[in-house]
């Protein structure tokens, strides 16, 4: 049977292939799905928490309506953010993010 | 079963999340990404989250990826050409990845609550949907009335980005 240890290992391990898609990729887009990867892993935690800490024989739905507001706001967050790239790729016809260094100090 | 179930699935969506790193072509990544959301459905599924498991195809592999094929698409991007590595960004990366992951594997190894196996579940089995909707109404009616109007402030500031002029 897989442990508390396994779901949360190939959570952490999903989280930290996003981190380094977020460190190592330069286009935007791609960085924006690794940062959706993130917090999905973020939600795999807590569902296998839910599930391993049982409150009285029962799941620990708390966190399970927690996901459900992670899942919410990364949807808003997603809306948001393409929309961003997209007004982005208008004012400068590319998304690397190595052309964008206005704000660079 | 369940063992075999969730080592399938977690090796599958830890390949196909290191594809959406590794691959040039952003439609391949795009792909790589919603099967490595599906498998991550089968595990909320082992888990017993099935509620969870579904909301998760629908809203992620569903309606985010095809947001994200549809931007790439309109965008028209190409394979992103290789440019030279950024070697400080990468020292950096490799770094903190492997920082992360032995620190992660040091507390998960460090107490013996991370490998109790799955408890049993005890008593009457209600549906997954009616138990999650019963928590969500009784202990946070006031986040979700927050979240909705995230929702409208969200759908509200896109049309506004994505006017032709911005003023």
């Amino acid at each position: 049977m897989p442990t508390l240890a396994n779901y949360l290992l190939a959570s952490g391990i999903l989280f930290a292939i996003g981190l380094g898609g977020v460190m190592l990729r330069r286009s935007i887009i791609i960085i924006f799905m690794s940062l959706e990867m993130m917090l999905s892993a973020a939600n795999l935690s807590l569902v296998a928490f839910s599930r391993y800490g049982l409150v009285s024989g029962h799941q620990n739905y708390n966190a399970q309506v927690l996901v459900f507001f992670i899942i919410t706001v990364a949807a808003a967050e997603v809306a948001v953010g393409l929309a961003i790239i997209v007004s982005l790729y208008r004012a400068r016809q590319t998304t690397h993010v190595e052309d964008l260094d206005t704000l660079k100090f | 079963m369940l063992s075999a179930a969730f080592w399938f699935f977690a090796t599958l969506m830890i390949a196909f999340g290191l594809g959406v790193v590794l691959l040039r072509n952003p439609v391949s990544c795009a792909m790589s990404l919603v099967m490595s959301f599906i498998c991550l459905a089968a595990l909320f599924v082992t888990l017993d989250a099935c509620f969870i498991g579904i909301i998760q195809v629908l809203v992620y592999a569903g309606a985010v990826m095809v947001l994200f094929l549809f931007i790439i698409m309109l965008l028209d991007l190409r394979s992103e050409e290789s440019r030279r590595l950024n070697v400080g960004a990468t020292i950096g990366g490799v770094l903190v990845v492997s920082i992360f992951i032995s620190l992660l594997i040091k507390v998960v190894s460090s107490s013996p609550v991370f490998s109790q196996t799955l408890p049993a579940l005890i008593g009457p089995q209600q549906s997954d949907v009616k138990l999650v909707g019963m928590t969500l109404f009784r202990y946070f009616g006031l986040p979700f009335e927050v979240v909705g109007v995230l929702l409208l402030v969200a759908t509200v500031g896109v049309i506004v980005l994505s006017r032709k002029s911005l003023r």
